[in-house]
């Protein structure tokens, strides 16, 4: 009997909740509000879908009421994209090891 | 591009992006890890539009609403001030949780442009994984805008309950898996339409019951569910890298709020079922008697400061509300100057958000090996001259250690009481979020600084 492939892609998800959970605990707490924007900004790799979404017109018709949707969630995704890692940038630029000589 | 090719490529982003979240287990190494974050970002992206292979000018619409996007985001991240990372963090959570419905949306009104079937005849496993993408991004949508408008003091961080809300909550949440039972079984799209709407309402009214202080679980959770919702929208898509994704960002919002909760010693049920601190204030007030406070000013607490050999800062909320934090590291400086030694204790729920002290702290450029968490400092406190509360109180009441019946009983704390002398600096007597008094306030060692938290600071380092 063949297996299908949904099994496989919850295969993979089971496992990556498990990686997550590991990787996570070894974040060190100071640095819990960048691991969530960075979450943020990682998780709207969402992208994807809406790019497949806002692609599916064609010349003629670029805007269809499916691909509308996909424009609004691309920019969506996009705000969250570069805000999201930017603002992750600027925080960890600010985390700062003593000076040793004074 | 084959699709195996993108499949490949999908699963590198996908472990790129596990490197991210490895990369902050260290300061060192977290800039390198958000790095190849964004690398993972650009595989994903690029595979994409290599895949779909449609160059028509829908192409050129993408590229432009993708620079939209990103320079409004680029801009917000450039513009933000570090004490209003709560809410940009929130508000970001809001916007996955929409995309997420939006991409839903799309797939159900065209699944052909997904190889999902055809409208009124999508695949079974497809139409329940959207579903399931659908509710919980709409749910992260609302919840989040909740969230935003109670940091941002638009709306009342005062909870909101009202009779039979967790039976209302608990309705619509069986609402839900029913519609998603007939949709399935019908494939009619009003029923998509309402699942939608349903499923905004509960994010809606899960997140009001919460109060402003319980504010780190809520973004915490929060943040698991925009990776639940990214999950779904990946199995409907077939696309590993948002499933890994998804998986990753649901587990680490997950864990993110289990510390929150325990960090308060109260089980994640507690909070979500809300109203806390509303109903503990009537019981508190009649048992309360007029103790006697020992109060000072700048130059008192100048002199305790620079007699000492250590000296312990305590920052919470407050010093963000007074953005203190600049003031604070001055203060640090001279009182090193002097000798004196000086270290940060933190409390795994001190701020709005999880980690919020060690960014501001890490703004005013205090050095993170000078600040450390509850469990590494709090034994120093007895060997400690002087502890410096800024803006933080039930997380230093000692009745969490004394009280079985205070409802912080069992509550970590940090044992600032143990020190030779304590400052207390705050504005008033008033109780704190969890609306019981501080037996801290009324202890032989304590010295209360009535002032606001940055004027107060800034004017002992004039003393100094």
């Amino acid at each position: 009997m063949e297996i299908d492939p949904f099994i496989f892609r919850l295969s993979i998800f089971i496992l990556s909740i498990f990686i997550g959970y590991y990787v996570v605990w070894s974040v060190t707490p100071s640095l819990h509000t960048p691991l969530m924007s960075v979450t943020n900004a990682i998780s709207s790799v969402i992208i994807v879908g809406a790019i497949i979404a806002s692609l599916s017109g064609n010349d003629d018709a670029i805007f269809t009421s499916s691909s509308i949707y996909g424009f609004l969630a691309i920019i969506l995704a996009a705000v969250n994209i570069f805000g999201g890692f930017l603002v992750t940038q600027r925080m960890l630029a600010m985390y700062k090891k003593k000076k040793k000589d004074k | 591009m084959s699709a195996n090719l993108s499949a490949i490529l999908y699963l590198v982003s996908g472990i790129l992006f596990i490197l991210a979240l490895r990369g902050l287990s260290s300061p060192e190494t977290s800039r390198q890890g958000n790095l190849f974050g964004i690398v993972g970002m650009i595989i994903a992206i690029s595979v994409t539009f290599l895949s779909v292979g449609n160059f028509s000018s829908g192409f050129i619409y993408v590229l432009i609403f993708l620079a939209i996007g990103g320079s409004i985001g680029a801009f917000i991240a450039y513009k933000i001030p570090m004490t209003a990372m709560p809410e940009l963090v929130a508000g970001f959570h809001s916007l996955v949780g929409l995309a997420a419905v939006l991409v839903a949306i799309s797939a159900f009104i065209n699944p052909e442009a997904f190889n999902l079937g055809s409208p009124g005849n999508i695949k079974l496993a497809s139409l329940i994984e959207m579903a399931i993408g659908a509710a919980v991004g709409a749910i992260t949508f609302s919840g989040s805008i909740i969230a935003f408008l109670k940091l941002q003091g638009i709306m009342s961080g005062a909870p909101i309950t009202f009779k039979g809300q967790h039976l209302l909550n608990a309705l619509l949440l069986i609402s839900i898996l029913i519609l998603t039972y007939y949709l399935c079984s019908t494939q009619l799209s009003n029923l998509f339409w309402i699942l939608v709407a349903i499923s905004f309402l509960i994010g809606f009214l899960i997140i009001i019951p919460i109060g402003g202080a319980d504010m780190p679980v809520v973004i915490s959770m929060l943040n698991s569910y925009s990776g639940w919702a990214a999950a779904g929208i990946g199995f409907t898509l077939e696309n590993t890298a948002l499933i890994i994704t998804g998986a990753l960002v649901g587990s680490s919002g997950a864990i993110l709020s289990y510390i929150m909760c325990k960090g308060m010693n109260r089980s994640f049920f507690n909070v979500i079922l809300g109203g806390w601190g509303g109903s503990e204030q009537s019981t508190n007030n009649q048992s309360k008697e007029q103790r006697p406070v020992k109060s000072g000013n700048a130059d008192d607490a100048a002199f305790l400061m620079k007699n000492a050999s250590s000296v312990i800062i305590v920052p919470g909320y407050g010093m963000a509300v007074a953005q203190a934090q600049h003031a604070l590291r001055e203060m640090v400086d001279t009182l090193k100057k002097n000798g004196i030694k000086v270290s940060y204790a933190i409390h795994p729920v001190a701020g709005r958000m999880p980690g919020h002290m060690n960014v501001l702290l890490a703004e005013a450029n205090v050095p993170y090996d000078e600040v450390f968490e509850l469990e590494e400092i709090n034994n120093d406190f007895a060997n400690a001259d002087v502890a410096f509360v800024i803006g933080a109180n039930d997380v230093t009441n000692p009745v969490a250690k004394t009280d079985p019946q205070s409802p912080i009983y069992g509550m970590p704390v940090l044992d600032v009481e143990k020190c030779k002398s304590v400052l207390f600096v705050k504005r008033s007597l008033s109780p704190g979020y969890a609306g019981i008094d501080n037996d801290l306030f009324y202890k032989e060692n304590t010295l209360m600084l009535f002032a606001d938290a940055k004027k107060m600071t800034e004017d002992i380092t004039k003393n100094l």
